[in-house]
């Protein structure tokens, strides 16, 4: 056995949760578990982090994400090796809002993704870890998810269904030795987030939003939005009324 | 399409931005998209070199990822988005260094490759190209060269320093130097003209492994400055400097750097430093990299740019020459506070369109004043031509075809390793395409 903070990473390709893991490994030595689902990409972020740390420990699973019977095999495999003091549960995927009106398929998709997996991955750590009475569940949802918006709002509902999966799940462990986080990054700029940066939007650089991302798990505080203005901004958005809102082009 | 702009901020024209994040589709993208395209990294090339206006820009930063490193021999395998910064983070606490780093370390491994970066240590390593191994070279025709000293070695001396143009680096091994650790000991030296500078460069490249110096250019062709020279340092663990970062916020409605700023920075920063003058220990980061913790510096000069006009000129002529730049630009009035004079080493370079050759090589910074600039730049080129040297492409948005093709005899041979389907703003500019 050893005494290296255990971390698993589902959805470890993603970019913020691939500059948590180099965070994570640049503090100290960390006994790591990438999930993902493309093999050669995962070996590619894994690679990497061996060399950023050859004194960590990096596993690498291949994994499916919406099937629950798999998802549960993958997550029970991967406590039986030793208890995992950090999830981070990071996988997703953002299409263009209209894909999704004039694709019901892509609609579904996206809300699967971004929803229904995060939540199944939660649930299935949540078990093991209430079992073990520690641990720490960290989601990344997202500001979309706190007022339906036109521009996005059925990546906003999956993010939305994250967002209320965590405050009940953040209910349930009140008190006990589970944690559990919910991250929400405004625009972040990495691969996913591209095609906005080409319409002149505003992105956070993802190094620092992983930063503020590693110290909000450590601290376990319940909410966290990244970078924090968003918390100010979204109050304001969540508050404005709809004769307001309803006019507005966001 | 996106609007892009150099270092400089000349010019900002729309460019068709391709992101290559993943090396496993990187080839296809290269080979599918909108020809000409060009490789882009940070972007910190000051014209023309890094841009391809109305074409494809295939950004390379994404490609971020180390490959091996291994400590006994200090081999390093990375891709080309790789940072300098990340590397000097990962391999120095493990007693390794680069062994060549220009004065920025925001930039990526390919940019490094694609300019043969040089550093203050010219005199004793070379230029960036001659630790690196070997490379992989994706052409948009699909296909992939690998290449290295001892591995066709012909495409290699193309692309190194070959501007981008032979195919997009997406891969490269490089070989680090062994360091004690992050420190330097360092000494400034004032001098009071060019014989002064001349006696102490000569003085130095035997005992100091970097040199370099700041010139005051605007102090009637004087030549007075101050003299920096280094040597890796063993002292142990002491506390590493804490890099306080701030970014120029804005870009100012004109330039800061003007006249009156220019007369009263240099004078003040001279006598500052001079007397602070003598030997220190220096953290490796503020010697090598001083700009590095003033974000977007390259915003002061206002909306309109600026340009770098960086020559070498042969040593044998190099002081006549240095002193009659100098007087050309006191004349004008123009003049920049980035002023680098520095002595190259008795060495070739191995890229066919390397800058370095033996000889001196001045950098200077002028805000874009338009025509005015232009004329300036037109008395510096006749020194440089008449002197037989050559302006560095990397720097530059403006040199004249013939002050190219006299500056690199090696052109012809180049050509031939050209990708047809990459171009950029430079290469239609000084090669027709």
């Amino acid at each position: 056995m050893n005494n290296k903070k255990r971390i698993v990473i589902i959805g470890a390709t993603s970019a913020i949760a691939e500059q948590c893991a180099r965070l994570w490994v640049q503090n100290q030595p960390a006994d790591l578990t990438l999930v993902g689902r493309d093999a050669q990409r995962i070996e590619r972020v894994a690679t990497d982090l061996k060399v950023r740390s050859p004194q960590s420990e990096i596993r690498v699973v291949q994994a499916e994400f919406l099937d629950p019977d798999a998802i549960n095999a993958t997550v029970v495999n991967i406590v039986k090796s030793g208890h995992v003091d950090i999830v981070l549960i990071a996988h997703g995927s953002l299409p263009e809002q209209t894909e999704c009106q004039n694709d019901l398929q892509s609609c579904r998709d996206t809300l699967e993704i971004n929803g229904v997996s995060p939540v199944l991955y939660a649930e299935a750590f949540a078990k093991e870890m209430e079992k073990a009475n520690h641990g720490t569940i960290a989601l990344i949802g997202s500001v979309a998810g706190d007022r339906g918006r036109k521009s996005n709002y059925v990546y906003g509902a999956a993010k939305g269904l994250v967002t209320r999966y965590a405050q009940g799940l953040q209910h349930r462990f009140a008190g006990c030795g589970v944690k559990v986080v919910l991250i929400k990054p405004g625009p972040t700029d990495t691969p996913m987030t591209a095609h906005l940066k080409g319409k002149g939007a505003k992105l956070a650089p993802v190094e620092g939003v992983a930063k503020q991302i590693v110290e909000g798990v450590e601290s376990g505080k319940p909410v966290i939005y990244v970078p924090g203005k968003w918390r100010l901004i979204m109050m304001v958005i969540r508050t404005l009324p709809a004769f307001v809102f309803n006019k507005m082009e966001i | 399409m996106r609007q892009v702009t150099a270092w400089g901020r000349l010019s900002a024209s729309p460019h068709h931005v391709i992101n290559l994040n993943d090396p496993s589709t990187a080839r296809y993208l290269i080979c599918h998209g909108i020809h000409p395209g060009l490789a882009h990294g940070m972007g910190r090339s000051y014209g023309d070199v890094c841009l391809n206006p109305e074409g494809t820009l295939w950004v390379t930063t994404g490609l971020d990822h180390f490959i091996a490193f291994d400590d006994c021999t200090g081999r390093l395998a990375c891709e080309a988005g790789v940072l300098l910064r990340d590397i000097q983070r990962l391999v120095i606490p493990r007693g390794w260094i680069l062994p060549v780093t220009p004065g920025t370390q925001l930039v990526t491994v390919g940019g490094a490759i694609a300019n043969d970066v040089h550093g203050k240590n010219h005199h004793v390593l070379g230029s960036f190209g001659d630790h690196v191994q070997s490379l992989t070279l994706i052409r948009t025709d699909g296909e992939v060269i690998q290449c290295g000293p001892n591995e066709q070695p012909d495409w290699f001396a193309a692309t190194v320093g070959g501007l981008g143009l032979t195919g997009v680096i997406t891969q490269a091994e490089i070989q680090l130097l062994r360091v004690a650790g992050p420190w330097l000991e360092t000494e400034t030296v004032p001098y009071a003209n060019l014989d002064e500078f001349f006696r102490l460069a000569d003085d130095s490249e035997a005992e100091w492994e970097h040199t370099v110096s700041w010139i005051d250019c605007i102090s009637g062709g004087g030549g007075r400055g101050l003299f920096l020279r280094g040597n890796p340092a063993d002292v142990g663990e002491q506390p590493e400097p804490v890099g306080h970062k701030l970014t120029m916020p804005i870009v100012p409605p004109v330039s800061l750097v003007n006249r009156l700023s220019l007369r009263l920075f240099n004078t003040a920063y001279y006598h500052l430093k001079k007397w602070q003058a003598g030997r220190t220990i220096t953290h490796y980061e503020p010697f090598f990299y001083p700009l590095d913790n003033l974000l977007e510096w390259n915003r002061m000069y206002g909306p309109k740019g600026f340009f770098q006009y960086q020559s070498v000129v042969p040593r044998d002529v190099g002081q006549d020459a240095v002193q009659a730049m100098l007087k050309e630009i006191a004349r004008s009035g123009d003049g920049s506070f980035l002023a680098v004079l520095k002595t190259f080493g008795n060495r070739q370079s191995i890229g066919m369109l390397s800058f370095p050759q033996p000889g001196v090589t001045l950098a200077l910074d002028f805000p874009n004043h338009g025509d005015r600039t232009h004329k300036l730049f037109e008395r510096l080129d006749a020194i440089v031509h008449e002197a037989k040297g050559r302006i560095y492409p990397a720097k530059d948005a403006r040199m004249p075809r013939e002050l190219f093709e006299a500056g690199y005899p090696r052109l012809a041979e180049f050509i031939k390793y050209r990708d047809p389907g990459i171009s950029s703003g430079l290469s239609r500019r000084l090669m027709g395409s």
